[in-house]
């Protein structure tokens, strides 16, 4: 049983879960196991799979996911900076199938769930027990005028990782010394709330090495970030003036853009920097509003005790997709969501009621090489979202250097372990 | 800083223009206390006016529940060349001007 107050809102929640216990038997009966479809092979999505086979391997797991080749954000800002190749960031899913994961390498085109099937590109139709969406973001390009697909290839967002970050280094690689790298930052909800901030440190880390006269010009909407005090302490001790922030209170709020000029518009003025990373605002990705999992606001309401949609039956939505509340749309994030998300389903399917999860989440900003820190939190249901409760903790903002030395290690080991536990 | 305007350096004569102002002010409500339980004295805006050429166009009362930085915009019809003034008067004796100007073709 979850331990939740009963509030009229989710005593109703509690029937319509009753209910559907009643009717899971007879399809349990017919089926003998049950059929998972996970769709979206990330953090979040690959982690749920292969939970949910380890966890009982009589289950049917299908993972849904057109790219042969994940490339993960986190620690794409080194790539970007040249501190790191693209393959180091690049994982396959043969481990996942051979521990049994059925992965079809297709595009999702329609979901009904009503029938409880999944279409994909090449016309087959997979019925499902229930379905779990890693759909991460897609960019909401209604919301920056000027900005889209054809305008990234000259101002690139570089925030999903791949094409677009290597399109990002080129482009740091060509301009003159001298040079304006600016960096557009859009408000909360985003994906990676700090990591906007560590890209502004490790292109300023580039620039210092390769282009000394250049400069990082930040164009923020919004007035304070995760884990400021750390990242403009680290900024003036490592670059000195060479990264200028002007926050939503300085008119930093980006209105719209020209990619032919590349200009970048603000509430209070132009600006036409060399290089130009537009982070535009974002929304679920597409596959959720696909399934009618995305409300008026472009992300995913949940039940955060099984990570069922709130608007779509049989559904679970886990990752950057989903209202979360406290929880940042982080790839650790993601990670426990997926891993609570699967015990959740393995209950359901047995008629039980899912335990009320608490996840953990680190998140480790690089600034150089050799100086990390990192942000860990503890989230627990609270009504709709994700609250932070107890544990949780910051790097200190005066800390020997040592201290920055070893957390940019473990930053290392953290990306090891995450990766080997999700793809290896 | 003070302010920041934005105003067209150019329109044409009777096009409908955008003005924006943001100003920095910590507007404090007057409603928290310290630490040690005093109570934190009211800091705010109080009004702000646009003037076009001398002439009121646009007028506001700010209370306790704006927030920090007041951003107003606001929309006016361009007439003739010349002078926006903008003023913030609050709390404490506050005053704050600025100004841009227009030609308008």
């Amino acid at each position: 049983m979850t331990t939740r107050p009963v509030t009229r809102r989710n005593a109703v929640l509690g029937l319509t879960a009753a209910a559907a216990m009643l009717a899971r038997p007879s399809i349990l009966h017919a089926q003998s196991t049950g059929r998972i479809v996970v769709v979206g092979g990330s953090f979040g999505g690959a982690a749920c799979a292969r939970a949910l086979k380890r966890a009982q391997a009589d289950l049917q797991i299908i993972l849904i996911e057109p790219n042969a080749v994940f490339t993960s954000c986190p620690f794409s800002n080194e790539v970007i900076a040249g501190l790191r190749e693209i393959e180091a960031q690049q994982f396959g899913y043969d481990k996942l199938a051979a521990e049994g994961v059925t992965v079809i390498g297709e595009a999702v085109t329609a979901i009904d769930p009503q029938r409880r099937s999944v279409m994909t590109t090449d016309g087959v139709a997979l019925p499902y027990d229930r379905l779990v969406l890693s759909p991460g973001i897609d960019f909401h390009f209604e919301a920056l005028p000027g900005y889209d697909e054809v305008a990234s290839e000259k101002m690139p967002h570089a925030w999903k990782a791949g094409a677009q970050t290597l399109l990002l280094r080129r482009q740091l690689e060509a301009m003159d010394d001298g040079g304006t790298v600016a960096i557009a930052i859009p408000a909360n909800p985003s994906r990676c709330p700090p990591a906007p901030y560590e890209r502004a440190s490790l292109i300023a880390h580039y620039l210092k090495a390769k282009k000394p006269r250049s400069k990082v010009l930040v164009l923020d909407a919004k007035d304070s970030f995760s884990q400021q005090r750390l990242f403009e302490k680290a900024w003036k001790e490592l670059y000195g003036d060479m990264i200028e922030r002007i926050a939503l209170s300085q008119g930093g709020r980006v209105t719209s853009v020209d990619a032919s000029t590349r200009t970048i518009v603000t509430e209070f003025g132009n600006y036409t920097p060399d290089v130009a990373n537009v982070i535009p605002p974002q929304r679920a990705g597409r596959i959720a509003e696909i399934a009618g999992a995305a409300d008026a606001t472009g992300w995913c309401p949940i039940d955060p005790v099984s990570f069922e949609s709130k608007l779509a039956p049989n559904i679970h939505v886990i990752g950057d997709a989903c209202l979360g509340g406290g929880i940042p749309k982080s790839a650790a994030a993601a990670s426990a969501q997926g891993k609570a998300c699967a015990a959740a389903i393995v209950n359901l399917l047995a008629g039980r009621a899912p335990e009320t999860p608490r996840l953990s989440g680190v998140c480790y900003n690089t600034v150089a090489p050799g100086y990390g820190f990192s942000l860990a939190g503890n989230y627990q249901p609270k009504g709709d979202i994700f609250a932070e409760v107890e544990g949780g903790a910051t790097s200190p903002v005066d800390a020997p250097r040592e201290l920055r030395v070893r957390e940019a290690a473990e930053a290392e080991r953290w990306f090891q372990t995450i990766t080997a536990d999700t793809f290896g | 800083m003070a302010a920041l305007i934005n105003v067209p350096s150019k329109a044409r004569r009777g096009e409908v223009i955008e003005i924006r102002t943001l100003t920095s002010h910590i507007m404090e409500t007057g409603f928290r206390h310290t630490a040690d339980g005093a109570l934190v004295p009211r800091d705010i805006i109080t009004s702000f006016t646009c003037r076009y050429n001398g002439t009121e166009i646009f007028r506001a009362d700010l209370f306790p529940a704006i927030a920090a930085n007041p951003y107003l915009s606001f929309f006016t019809v361009a007439k003739e060349s010349g002078k926006f003034e903008f003023e913030w008067t609050g709390d404490n004796g506050y005053s704050s001007t600025a100004s841009a100007s227009i030609t308008v073709e």
